[in-house]
């Protein structure tokens, strides 16, 4: 590993978000205006963030600091190969989310739209911080500032129904973060001194013969306490949260808030144990079949739904403990389909809410029962909606086939044979409740009284997002390397 | 007297403490009620300019009493007049002279009936809250604590709310009643060691029995005034009571003097009756942690929450001390000065509030986010930073104090993490309120936002909220070479 260098590309990436929030609060009486800006703050941070790509791919460590807290304390950023990944997501998300939301805010006549972008941006700003993070602290700092900031995105419709949902979301986010994070943050720094990420995944940062049982504490405290991440019996948040608006959805479940739980876990899990503390301690398989009830069990929820975003969100909180699955194994296959996944995921599942939303606009249906037939009137949505589908199964040759078969290739590689059945389990699960929603919608009978007269493609400014995000998780399923070239190069 | 250094030529401690007593014998002079509180504003801001002075000209690297000054007072009992201020008093005076000129401005408008009187009122305070942080002769200490009593109980009193009399009454009675056995230990420690001086009277050896007992009589007093779960209850009726400036001293003032308190005396003087006690008094902090933490959650009266939120606050502030490693009593220091700016700031905004709705209750105050941006976003930093979000200057502290505590013990630590998730809870819960509200909010249309002066008088404190936050050392540096000092003075006084 190169010593780290200075780079305030970090910096400018970091600030985009915030100064475009503050920005747009500033020019909310002009929408026009007001979009330029969120377009430009997000145009800015894809720059930045891909001007880094190439010499992260060099090996080059960059780092910047921005305040001591402590000793062994301070809010520092750094780009690596796992901040790459989710940081050049994240960013792009945001530019065609920025472009969806406006066809979709504008076209239901949404009120509160500058508060509304301007929170938009401010999650962004914490999703930024936490790829960017360099140690415990600045990760924890973000985390609970993405927690704050997409409250009034979820209660945004300030019904009862909103504040409801809303309230349940900051119980269970800031509940798990003060209650278990906080406090394993603290052992930590007490057992190490530190809350620096070290710079391998494979050593972690805990000196020798410290306790195992303190060790293992910690560990389950983090991995349950990062509850952005889904794994039950902390994940009811996330169906409570889905009476925002589809926008935000997309971007809680694609890029914000699902992104920085699974992402925050898959840091601390290598680098502040790592790979060799982990497998002493035996943390690794447990974890793994700890994560797979949520697998399967949430595939089964989704299949009983019938509200499209309901099925959606439950399908998102079975996928994101793949992510976990993966890394769990501490197999370099295992860790490599874990990490793709957090991309892979994210163009899929973004395509599928983006459509669930344009759904909602163009006909104001909500429910899967009600959209027999409706792939006749709205074929690009839905043929989106089956690409994105097929990602989500694992078919070939889309990109989550490429997440499936490091998965399997690393569950067997680690001889779990437990591991590989549910990955199978799972992918039929995945093909029971996402096959007839696809297949409904082009071949099934209208309903009884039910009539498609007037209802037409949503407008291109919703439309242009999802096919843009189905396409590229094509051209990932063909060319997989960009991303994982990252993931290899955290194994130098 | 070698445990004292001056800097400088002039006496600038003595200057400090009786800048704002001259100014209150000026101030009935004056005509008129907005001279009073222009003089007021004066003199609280060159007291507080003075006082940086005692910043930039210390020197952090010894743990000696600096700016000392020393005059005999009554040579035939050795009293004397000294004073002295290390790296345990300095931030709490520098917080001290910087809280005045802001309950000067919140009381602008707010106080309309004997203005003069009121003003002359927190001019006293002022010198003798100064006083107790810099004496050290126990018996002008004393001459301080008890002062401090007379001009809190008037503000309380006469300025407060519908049921003044009562608070008053109550607040009088139980920091009276404590400090009744503060002279008995004082007098219990001259016999021994014949002299009154704070210094000379650490690491005295004193016997086992003489430091349990006189552990209990400092306790007693201290505790109250902190105050400890159970002797809490006279703080939410003066809290609520009380006219907003009242409440600002007492929350970012009065109660660090009970932990001020046990730095300066029980820890140094009574190291075994530390040891003994110990064990109880952080087991009253840890209740009181989650104590206040559940009675917070239970409040519809915001000033009652802020002022349960504060029981809270103190049990970290002694859980801190208790511990007796560096980490917790740096945080348990920190944490002083933050709940000082913090919990201030809250009242100021609850006073704010109240100057408009003329009530305290959240469910008049409700869903005011869109006509008041300003004040929601100053509420909102106060708020976060009351459950220490990490970023703001109470984060800092609580990691202090729960890094020491788990240091010390883990599973004395962990009995605490429900406090800190209640305090996310009772704070969120009246964010949420204020900002947002239900979808029957009273109107509130007619609310105004803030003005200059209040925005001015709420700026300070957010800039230090998230000075402190995200740059501690400043502060920090002050008190590191004292904390060790204090803990090397604990451990030679316990046997071995």
């Amino acid at each position: 590993m190169t010593t780290p260098s200075e780079s305030y590309s970090l910096l400018l990436a970091l600030m985009a978000p915030l100064v475009g929030a503050v920005l747009v609060m500033l020019t909310g009486r002009r929408p026009n205006v007001r979009e330029a800006c969120s377009f430009t703050a997000a145009g800015v941070m894809f720059a930045t963030v891909a001007s880094l790509v190439k010499p992260v791919l060099a090996g080059e460590k960059l780092v910047c600091h921005l305040a001591t807290i402590l000793p062994g304390v301070s809010v520092t950023l750094r780009a690596d190969c796992l901040s790459m990944v989710f940081a050049l997501v994240a960013s792009f998300l945001w530019i065609i989310t920025v472009l969806y939301s406006l066809g979709y805010m504008r076209g239901l006549h949404e009120h509160a739209q500058t508060r509304f972008s301007a929170c938009f941006a401010l999650a962004l700003f914490g999703a930024i911080g936490c790829a960017f993070a360099d140690n415990l602290f600045t990760l924890y700092l973000f985390y609970e500032i993405v927690s704050i900031t997409t409250y009034p995105l979820v209660a945004h419709h300030q019904d009862a129904e909103g504040y409801q949902g809303g309230r349940k979301y900051l119980v269970y986010l800031t509940t798990t973060a003060k209650g278990l994070v906080l406090p394993a943050m603290i052992l930590i720094y007490v057992m190490c001194g530190t809350l620096d990420f070290s710079d391998n995944i494979r050593t972690g940062i805990f000196p020798n013969g410290t306790s195992r049982v303190l060790v293992t504490v910690v560990y389950v405290c983090l991995l349950l306490g990062f509850a952005k991440n889904g794994v039950m019996p902390f994940h009811n948040w996330l169906p409570g949260a889905m009476v925002a608006p589809t926008p935000v959805s997309a971007l809680l479940h694609a890029v914000a808030v699902v992104k920085v739980g699974v992402f925050s876990t898959t840091r601390v899990m290598l680098f502040v144990f790592g790979v060799d503390t982990m497998d002493a301690f035996n943390l690794g398989i447990p974890t793994a079949y700890f994560v797979s009830f949520t697998i399967l069990a949430a595939s089964l929820i989704a299949l009983s739904k019938d509200n499209l975003k309901a099925r959606l969100a439950y399908s998102t909180v079975s996928q994101l403990s793949y992510i976990i699955l993966g890394v769990a194994l501490l197999t370099p296959a295992g860790i490599q389909g874990g990490i793709v996944h957090i991309a892979n995921h994210a163009f899929a599942k973004i395509t599928l809410f983006f459509c669930a939303g344009a759904i909602y606009v163009a006909t104001h249906r909500k429910n899967i029962s009600q959209m027999r037939g409706l792939g006749r009137v709205m074929p690009f949505t839905f043929a989106a909606f089956a690409v994105a589908s097929l990602s989500m199964i694992g078919a070939p040759p889309v990109a989550g086939f490429i997440t499936k078969w490091y998965l399997l290739v690393g569950a067997i590689d680690a001889r779990q044979i437990g591991i590989i059945v549910v990955l199978l389990a799972s992918t039929i699960l995945n093909v029971a409740y996402f096959a007839p929603v696809v297949y409904q919608a082009y071949f099934g009978k209208l309903a009884a009284g039910d009539s498609h007269e007037g209802l037409k493609e949503a407008s291109p400014a919703l439309l242009a997002p999802l096919l843009i995000s189905a396409l590229i998780s094509v051209v990932i399923g063909f060319y997989p390397d960009f991303f994982m070239s990252f993931i290899k190069g955290m194994f130098l | 007297m070698d445990f004292l250094t001056t800097n400088g030529s002039w006496p600038i401690l003595s200057v400090l403490i009786f800048l704002p007593l001259c100014g209150a014998l000026v101030l009935p002079l004056l005509p008129g009620d907005r001279g009073a509180r222009v003089w007021t504003l004066i003199v609280t801001f060159v007291n507080a300019g003075l006082s940086l002075k005692l910043y930039t000209g210390f020197d952090a690297s010894t743990a000696k009493y600096q700016f000392g000054e020393t005059v005999p007072w009554i040579p035939s009992l050795n009293i004397n007049y000294t004073l002295g201020v290390d790296g345990i008093s300095l931030l709490l005076v520098l917080m001290t002279t910087l809280i005045m000129p802001l309950c000067v401005l919140c009381s602008w408008r707010a106080v309309s009936s004997r203005v003069k009187s009121f003003f002359v009122c927190i001019l006293l305070m002022e010198t003798s809250m100064l006083g107790v942080f810099m004496a050290l002769d126990f018996v002008l200490f004393y001459v301080f604590w008890e002062a401090m009593l007379i001009p809190m109980f008037l503000l309380i009193g006469v300025w407060g709310g519908p049921r003044k009399v009562y608070a008053s009454v109550k607040f009088f009675l139980y920091t009276l009643a404590g400090s009744v056995l503060l002279p008995v230990a004082i007098i219990a420690l001259y016999l021994h060691a014949h002299t009154f001086s704070i210094p000379e009277l650490m690491g005295q050896p004193y016997s086992a029995m003489l430091q349990n007992w006189v552990f209990l009589a400092f306790f007693l007093a201290f505790a109250i005034k902190v105050p400890m779960f159970p002797f809490h209850t006279w703080l939410p009726a003066a809290h609520v009571e009380a006219p907003t400036a009242g409440s600002v001293l007492l929350a970012s003032v009065l109660l660090k003097m009970g932990a001020y308190g046990f730095l300066r005396f029980c820890l140094p003087m009574t190291p075994v009756g530390v040891e003994t006690f110990g064990p109880f008094v952080l087991a009253l902090s840890v209740v009181g942690i989650i104590y206040g933490g559940l009675t917070a959650l239970a409040q519809s009266d915001m000033k009652r929450l802020v002022a349960y939120s504060s029981v809270a606050h103190m049990g970290f502030v002694t859980l801190g001390i208790f511990v007796l490693n560096p980490r917790g009593i740096e945080g348990a220091i920190l944490q002083m000065v933050n709940h000082g700016i913090t919990t201030g700031a809250l009242f100021l905004c609850v006073g704010m509030i109240y100057e408009r709705t003329h009530s305290r209750e959240l469910a008049t105050a409700t869903g005011i986010g869109r006509v008041m941006p300003v004040y929601v976003t100053l509420l909102a930093l106060f708020g976060l930073s009351s459950m220490a979000f990490p970023g703001t200057n109470s984060f800092v502290g609580e990691f202090l104090v729960l890094a020491g505590s788990f240091a010390f013990s883990t599973k004395m630590a962990a009995l605490t993490i429900p406090g800190v998730v209640l305090s996310a809870a009772y704070m969120l819960r009246m964010l949420q309120r204020v900002i947002w509200g239900g979808t029957d909010n009273p109107d509130t249309s007619h609310l105004t936002d803030l003005n200059w002066r209040e925005i001015v008088t709420l700026a300070p404190l957010a800039a230090f909220v998230l000075w402190i936050g995200l740059a501690p050392t400043p502060f920090m540096d002050v008190f590191h070479v004292s904390v060790a000092h204090l803990i090397e003075q604990v451990r030679a006084g316990l046997p071995l």
